[in-house]
């Protein structure tokens, strides 16, 4: 029996929510992981643990494991650190699992890899020793690797993202990391055109082309069709540039979600007050958007970056979690919406998995 | 032997580890070194690279603010604290 889960992270805990076969009825679970802040959640296909990203105020940052599908939970941040003498680590923001390891981004920006199931973790040092790495400075949100896209076949090739700074590449399994942010405005900034420096909020891969990729940036929404060394505005329809979130559909390579929100400077909310999924099926090249079943006003809301995820049933399910603690999916492909979930904490991060 | 009392919020994530401990140590560092002896990953939650305590774990002796440096007596008592914040 197919089995649907919604894995949210919040500020103030995890949690789980379970939908029927329609994905139209969910039953919730939580606060999990002992209500630490938890900014993003996975599932690893090839263990069947969920895993959870955060960090406590009091006791650091850490890597939650549950191979009970959330019932009972272990921890470990055995090698979360910079070193005696680097900077302290208070939180993760993202955990992903590929090829028989799992990676964790952290706060300030760093990659590092368990392979042992998360029991004790390495530094991937490699990134921070990107010649730019002493000019790296944080955005609002800090200087955060909230972003790890493996390539689904080849384990040398990974591409991260980290907030301020932008995209980064290897081709060496982490050895080395090159800077791909070549198009990608930084709007905010007196040179606009930096090797490092943009500010991107999401990426991800098109389906069955890893050389093709989407972001959202404090400046635009972007795509590559070349690994991320060239970067095209695709912005343009759209009725704002600004957001945190993108979604890629999970066989059309052409098609992707937005939730753009004011300009930063301008509260980065819900434009109006109404909230919005836009969707391009063209590769950004048109965008449509998308409110039914979505207020329509006084919505003074924000959609935060690991907030939005897709299901890989057909029709695909998008789901995504507010600021304010609603939680909306739709079970057309972004068309129409209905609110799941209702007076959670702000939610951080929304992961959709499908257990068959 | 000091005696280690150890707060709610870190016992919630080694749910084998009581509230009390009695360790042999002779510095607030040994002592938590004895703990995570006894609960392994407990030292990752109490201290930062350095090693530092945690900012905002607080650490008393015998009720007087303590570091990793300050002593142990034998009947010495070391409570464990995360600072009062929150919303």
């Amino acid at each position: 029996m197919t089995r649907h889960l919604l894995l949210v992270g919040t500020p103030k805990g995890a949690f789980i929510l379970e939908g029927d076969t329609a994905r139209t009825s969910w039953s919730l679970r939580g606060p999990l992981c002992e209500g630490w802040p938890i900014h993003d959640l996975s599932f690893d296909l090839s263990s069947g643990a969920i895993l959870a990203a955060g960090g406590s105020p009091w006791y650091g940052p850490a890597v939650f494991r549950s191979e009970d599908l959330g019932s009972t939970w272990t921890h470990s941040s055995e090698g979360l650190t910079y070193g005696d003498d680097g900077p302290k680590i208070p939180t993760l923001w993202n955990v992903t699992a590929a090829h028989g390891s799992i990676w964790a981004g952290a706060e300030p920006a760093g990659l590092f890899r368990s392979d042992d199931d998360g029991s004790t973790w390495s530094h991937v040092s490699g990134l921070r020793d990107h010649p730019s790495c002493p000019g790296w400075e944080p955005g609002a949100g800090g200087l955060i690797c909230h972003t790890i896209v493996p390539h689904p076949t080849d384990p040398a090739r990974m591409w991260v993202a980290i907030s301020a700074v932008g995209t980064f590449a290897t081709e060496d399994a982490g050895a080395t990391w090159e800077a791909r942010n070549r198009g990608v405005v930084a709007c905010f900034a007196p040179d606009q055109h930096p090797e490092t420096g943009q500010c991107v909020h999401k990426l991800v891969m098109a389906a069955g082309e890893p050389d093709s990729f989407y972001q959202q940036n404090h400046c635009g929404v972007y795509r590559s069709s070349d690994a991320g060394l060239n970067w095209q505005d695709i912005s343009a329809g759209l009725v704002s540039e600004f957001g945190f979130v993108m979604g890629a559909h999970p066989r059309d390579p052409a098609t992707g979600w937005v939730i753009p929100l004011t300009h930063p400077e301008e509260g980065r909310l819900a434009p109006d007050g109404a909230l919005a999924v836009w969707r391009t099926r063209d590769r950004g090249a048109s965008w449509e958007r998308h409110g039914d079943g979505l207020p329509k006003r006084d919505a003074y809301v924000a959609v935060l970056r690991e907030a939005l995820a897709v299901d890989r049933l057909d029709p695909v399910g998008v789901f995504f979690g507010t600021s304010t603690g609603q939680l909306y999916g739709s079970t057309d492909e972004g068309v129409s919406w209905s609110l799941i979930a209702d007076h959670l904490p702000p939610i951080w991060g929304v992961e959709a998995v499908v257990l068959d | 032997m000091a005696t280690i009392v150890l707060p709610r919020s870190l016992i919630a994530l080694f749910p084998a580890a009581p509230r009390r401990y009695e360790v042999e140590a002779a510095t607030v560092a040994e002592a938590i070194d004895r703990l995570d002896e006894l609960a392994p990953g407990m030292r990752n939650r109490l201290l930062d690279s350095g090693p530092v305590v945690r900012e905002h774990i607080k650490v008393f002796v015998d009720q007087v603010p303590a570091t990793l440096a300050t002593p142990l007596q034998p009947d010495s008592t070391l409570h464990i604290i995360p600072a009062v914040s929150g919303g």
